[in-house]
């Protein structure tokens, strides 16, 4: 294939006005929706008010956790932006699957990168109208102020975030090759993350063998980055650090995977079959 | 050329398309009909050989052309809980539509949807869907229209509104269509060529007219029952 600019140029500009189109398009069904809007908090309110009164019953009863107040609570609340902003990816794409839009989608000039690029901003969307009631809930109930993190609860969102995306991106690609039967893995890969990534437990809690596997995850830099802080206040930039430069390779490979399976689902004619 | 795990789809077809024709690609079930259009469209990779539209090789430069063409199918949906003036937007606002406001009037005006637009998509009878899909076909103004059996499952009287519009859309834009279809009455009417296809290949490609003379029929059905029946040949693939 010759490589002109004009090749280039067609390929590789981003159109903002379509990535707003996209999101439009998001917005307009959620909005549209209110069992969607409500879905977005319901979970994370349970989760919160679960481990709340968990953490509440134990702190009352042992030295340590009393002192660690709030890990249950925080641990719970950054877990739901790693799994809701992966799901707030995923359901994007598949929306358009369950609607047998993704043809139509592929035959416009929308590009990939353009989708994707809608897909992060609706998780971001989705996780806001998510969290940002349930993280007010938890100063009401526990006096748990999220925000009282500060500037690491910063570090510790863009980590979660990034790895969300890289999942949802690689997620996204599989059900678009494979059709609507793999839509199981959207809703329950993060899961196998949940145990590995130590959000309720430190690292060290692990057999050895497994602490290796856990270190290679990036969540599990911001859950002891997030135990750092509340339990001993120090915040760990180094934790973050290194997770951020493991997700930029993760969200590259979840890209290129999103690409390989866009490739075969071209050659395998997966985009014109849009079911099981 | 197409090859899947299952077989061949599509076998060695040549074809050009002139500028502003009406080409129908007839055939039955499995005949390749789709796979050919979803090929010109980019939305399938050829296992062998080159599409090209307006000179882009697709899929690899489909981005250059993609904006200049559109595609209708009743088997591909719009998303159902948006409103058709939603759906148009979003659609309109991909294709880089200026005026989109006024497109989608002027749209809904002459596929008699002013008075829907306000109403989802989902909500529609299946005729209403199928002109709310032939706006969105349109909203661009493409210089290539491709349709795959853009009739089906319609009501006679619907059925012929629909290929009304068609005709109405080539006569103004000079518009260059490729329908694949099953009703040799929409063939007929539409077409100034026909390219019959049986299991992947080019049986017999030709003007209606030309095409009825060579078998010596009265009807293009008659000449596709001809063509379906005979044993199967290596095609004339040109």
């Amino acid at each position: 294939m010759k490589l002109s600019i004009g090749y280039v140029i067609s390929h590789y500009t981003i159109s903002w006005r379509r990535i707003a189109a996209m999101i439009e398009r998001y917005w307009f069904l959620l909005r549209s929706s209110w069992p969607r809007l409500l879905e977005l908090a319901y979970w994370p309110t349970v989760q919160m008010l679960v481990w709340g009164f968990l953490q509440l019953y134990i702190g009352q009863n042992a030295g340590y956790f009393a002192r660690a107040g709030g890990t249950f609570i925080g641990a719970v609340l950054l877990w739901d932006i790693l799994l809701r902003g992966q799901l707030g990816f995923s359901i994007s794409f598949l929306e358009e699957m369950w609607s047998r839009n993704l043809a139509n989608l592929m035959i416009s000039p929308l590009k990939p990168i353009e989708f994707v690029l809608a897909m992060m901003a609706m998780s971001i969307v989705r996780l806001l109208i998510g969290m940002v009631p349930v993280s007010l809930l938890a100063i009401g109930f526990f006096g748990f102020n999220l925000y009282g993190m500060g500037l690491a609860l910063a570090a510790f969102f863009v980590n979660l975030i990034l790895t969300s995306w890289a999942v949802g991106i690689f997620v996204s690609g599989v059900v678009m090759r494979n059709g609507l039967g793999a839509e199981n893995l959207a809703w329950t890969v993060m899961f196998l993350l949940m145990p590995l990534t130590c959000v309720y437990y430190p690292v060290a809690v692990l057999p050895p063998w497994l602490q290796i596997v856990a270190w290679s995850l990036p969540p599990t830099y911001v859950f002891e980055g997030m135990r750092a802080l509340l339990i001993d206040h120090q915040f760990r930039p180094d934790l973050m650090i290194e997770a951020f430069f493991m997700n930029i390779i993760l969200f590259a490979a979840g890209a290129t995977g999103f690409m390989l399976l866009l490739r075969a689902a071209r050659r395998h004619g997966s985009l014109m079959q849009t079911g099981e | 050329m197409k090859i899947y795990q299952r077989g061949m789809a599509v076998d060695g077809i040549t074809f050009t398309l002139p500028v502003g024709s009406v080409t129908g690609l007839l055939g039955g079930n499995g005949a390749g009909k789709t796979t050919t259009i979803a090929m010109i469209m980019g939305l399938l990779t050829p296992t062998s050989g080159t599409v090209r539209v307006f000179g882009a090789d697709m899929p690899g430069q489909r981005y250059r052309v993609l904006h200049r063409m559109n595609f209708e199918s009743p088997y591909i949906d719009m998303p159902m809980r948006l409103t058709i003036r939603q759906n148009l937007t979003v659609f309109g606002r991909l294709y880089g539509v200026d005026g989109l406001a006024s497109r989608i009037a002027a749209l809904a005006d002459e596929l008699d949807l002013t008075d829907l637009l306000d109403r989802p998509t989902g909500k529609l009878s299946s005729g209403q869907r199928t002109r709310v899909s032939l706006a969105k076909a349109l909203i661009n103004r493409p210089e290539v229209l491709l349709l795959d059996e853009p009739t089906a499952s319609l009501d006679p009287d619907t059925a012929d509104w629909v290929r009304a519009r068609l005709q109405h859309y080539r006569s103004e834009r000079g518009a260059t269509i490729l329908l694949a279809s099953h009703n040799m009455n929409e063939v007929e009417r539409l077409c100034d060529r026909v390219i019959i296809m049986k299991k992947g290949r080019i049986e017999d490609d030709g003007a209606p007219a030309r095409l009825l003379e060579r078998y010596g029929r009265h009807t293009l059905e008659e000449v596709f029952l001809d063509v379906a029946r005979r044993p199967d040949t290596q095609g004339t693939a040109q």
